[in-house]
């Protein structure tokens, strides 16, 4: 029971980073429509900021800075690519965040290499023990943190201006730019919010236990794609519970690896997706997805 | 239009020259070059057929797929299961499932596999639209992945498994040398001629669908998806369609590709491979045949070029000295050249060849 317990804490705590990733990626969905291949890029650009950082400037500095890259980023991609396009189908506009996605990807590879980085997190492998239950520090500090910018995010979301013009945006663009709702701004921060809560997630994906930053973080940041479609592109409150539902079924797999042995090995890493086109054949809009209205 | 209409005697036989003369060149090629160069066109044949069939799905239909990786790996480990010799006939060494049926046989189930694999995705494929699929399709590669590496027996884990050579009409696509006009054939000789042949009849069904009813109504499904129905296009039985026919070319590149390699291994299908079809179509022009077939030959001859030719380029150097390795250049150039054929040029290499003017919307362009 103790080892249940535990998984399902860890899962949580995984849980919350994929909803941070998810979030991103369903905001520039709401603000854009543009569904964003690149996402698991900006979290990569992020990490490595941090990783190259840390040891000059300490942890925390560093962690901003390579918050504020990774928001540059986003802004970047948002301003020098996404906006040159004059069309107005967005799935071509998907593709091309596939090839921005191609360069950015090859570029942090390249300069990573086969090297693992170490972000200089303060947490290091120290672990909490509650009775029977031992929890890492940094499961705790990545649920902590993802909770306090999720919470954070929300309420700005609904509250400010920047949340108000943002979900006018998304409900009807036209209508908002007539409104006086700047969509450039919109959609570039937007991209910049994107990308900042991408590389606190990558914080998160590569500390204990985890060895460190490397190649293969990126395919860790692809689960928040299924984690995003299975709540619902286009719904926050889908990205939270798809984030949750992916990190906890990742964490069961993981976990019960050795009674599900005939499934063969490494099936955590599956988990996700199985769960992902589970709710798509019953729901395939996703758990909390607008069906899209037909309007002729 | 019109002006090829006005003068249909000299436009005519221009183009019939053109075709005769890269028939011939295609032809004659095999007696010329050596073994690099036609192992790079066949890995651009098995290329640009399963960018054809990519082409119809995300071109023509407007349906993404990033999950093409998975219908090529079941082409080609199909292939090796169906046509090597069983284990346990004492003949075949690596001691793998093999069925050992003919390999012509073998090669046609192995695409009829592709399709179902394809089919069994329908209830998912032929819902979703767009983009959405493109995510969901992800699944697909991983999927791929935990089987190949896992299902020792079949796929022969991460160390992949030998391909036994095609024979067909008592001819075997293997290297045993065999002297045409003095010039020794060798497999990627022979495949050559068999690539040929499976991307002309390929080339020519896409067309015929392209061009027929079923074009017109995956064009219409891709441009209003509503407007499609009420006009009583089925959509979602032909999203699914589509979807099983795309991953009938792909499980067919599968099985060219394997037999050029001559060994499957698993870290080769996996999602890059799939980046790398949809960066094909994007760069040779969204939803046409010649289209797939020239971002097929840029894409794939690119990281070719840069290894042969990287002493003599700037920046590029082999691998592992340092520098920006062959391999990662033509990443960045196909990269680069997705990003901007979609911005600058709406309609790929081949609206640029064919001279035409962009006059309509870009959003309509695809």
């Amino acid at each position: 029971m103790s080892t249940f317990a535990e998984i399902l804490l860890n899962g949580v705590s995984l849980g919350s980073v994929y909803a941070l990733i998810a979030l991103g990626f369903v905001v520039i969905f709401r603000a854009t429509e543009v569904v964003n291949f690149a996402h698991a890029s900006l979290l990569l650009a992020g990490g490595y900021v941090t990783a190259t950082l840390h040891d000059d400037l300490g942890f925390w500095p560093a962690l901003l800075v390579g918050i504020a890259g990774a928001a540059l980023v986003g802004a970047a991609v948002e301003f020098l690519v996404m906006r040159r396009y004059r069309g107005s189908d967005h799935s071509v506009l998907a593709i091309v965040t596939i090839g921005v996605d191609i360069l950015l990807t090859t570029e942090l590879t390249r300069r990573i290499g086969t090297d693992v980085l170490a972000l200089g997190d303060p947490w290091g492998d120290a672990v909490l023990a509650l009775g029977p239950i031992s929890l890492a520090h940094t499961r705790i500090a990545a649920f902590v943190a993802a909770a306090l910018l999720i919470t954070a995010f929300l309420l700005a979301f609904r509250y400010t201006s920047w949340g108000v013009s943002m979900r006018a945006a998304a409900e009807s663009a036209e209508t908002a730019a007539l409104m006086g709702v700047r969509l450039g701004r919109v959609s570039l921060g937007a991209w910049a919010v994107a990308g900042g809560l991408a590389a606190v997630a990558a914080l998160f994906l590569t500390v204990f236990p985890t060895p460190g930053l490397e190649r293969a973080t990126s395919l860790a940041a692809l689960k928040a794609f299924p984690a995003a479609i299975l709540g619902g592109l286009d719904s926050t409150t889908g990205a939270l519970v798809g984030g949750l539902l992916v990190g906890v079924t990742e964490s069961l797999a993981t976990g019960y690896q050795s009674d599900l042995t005939f499934l063969g090995r490494g099936l955590g890493d599956l988990a996700p997706y199985l769960v992902m086109v589970a709710i798509l054949l019953i729901r395939p809009a996703g758990l909390f997805g607008t069906k899209e209205p037909a309007r002729v | 239009m019109s002006e090829a209409l006005l003068r249909p005697l000299r436009a005519v036989p221009a183009r019939l020259y053109v075709w005769a003369a890269g028939t011939v060149l295609l032809l004659a090629l095999p007696f010329y070059l050596d073994r690099f160069w036609l192992q790079a066109g066949l890995f651009a044949m098995a290329a640009a057929i399963g960018a054809i069939g990519i082409n119809l799905l995300t071109g023509a239909t407007g349906q993404l797929s990033m999950g093409h990786a998975f219908f090529l790996a079941v082409g080609a480990y199909g292939y090796c299961v169906f046509a090597a010799d069983g284990g346990d006939g004492g003949g075949g060494g690596d001691g793998l499932t093999g069925l050992g049926l003919p390999t012509w046989l073998a090669a046609v189930l192995a695409v009829l596999v592709a399709g179902v694999a394809g089919g069994l995705f329908s209830p998912i494929s032929g819902r979703l639209s767009g983009a959405y699929l493109g995510i969901a399709t992800l699944a697909l590669v991983f999927i791929g992945q935990h089987v190949m590496f896992n299902a020792h027996d079949l796929t022969g884990g991460a160390n992949g498994r030998d391909v036994p050579p095609l024979s067909l009409f008592g001819l075997t696509f293997d290297d045993r040398e065999l002297l045409v006009a003095a010039v020794p054939f060798g497999s990627a000789e022979k495949l050559w001629y068999a690539g040929l042949v499976l991307l002309l009849a390929g080339a020519l069904f896409a067309r015929g669908v392209l061009r027929g009813r079923p074009g017109r109504a995956m064009n219409a499904i891709r441009d209003h998806r509503i407007a499609a129905g009420v006009l009583g296009v089925p959509v979602a039985r032909h999203r699914a369609a589509v979807f099983v026919l795309s991953s009938m070319y792909a499980g067919l590149a599968g099985v060219l590709l394997a037999l050029v390699f001559q060994r499957t291994v698993p870290d080769y299908f996996g999602i890059v491979l799939s980046l790398e079809y949809l960066a094909m179509i994007v760069i040779g022009g969204l939803g046409s045949v010649a289209g797939a077939v020239a971002g097929a030959v840029f894409v794939s001859l690119l990281p070719q070029l840069l290894t042969r030719y990287s002493d003599a380029l700037p920046l590029v150097s082999a691998p592992g000295t340092g520098g920006i390795a062959p391999g990662e250049a033509s990443r960045y150039l196909y990269g680069a050249a997705v990003v901007l054929v979609v911005l600058f040029l709406p309609g790929g290499l081949v609206r640029v060849a064919a001279g035409r003017r962009v006059t309509t919307h870009p959003g309509e362009e695809r």
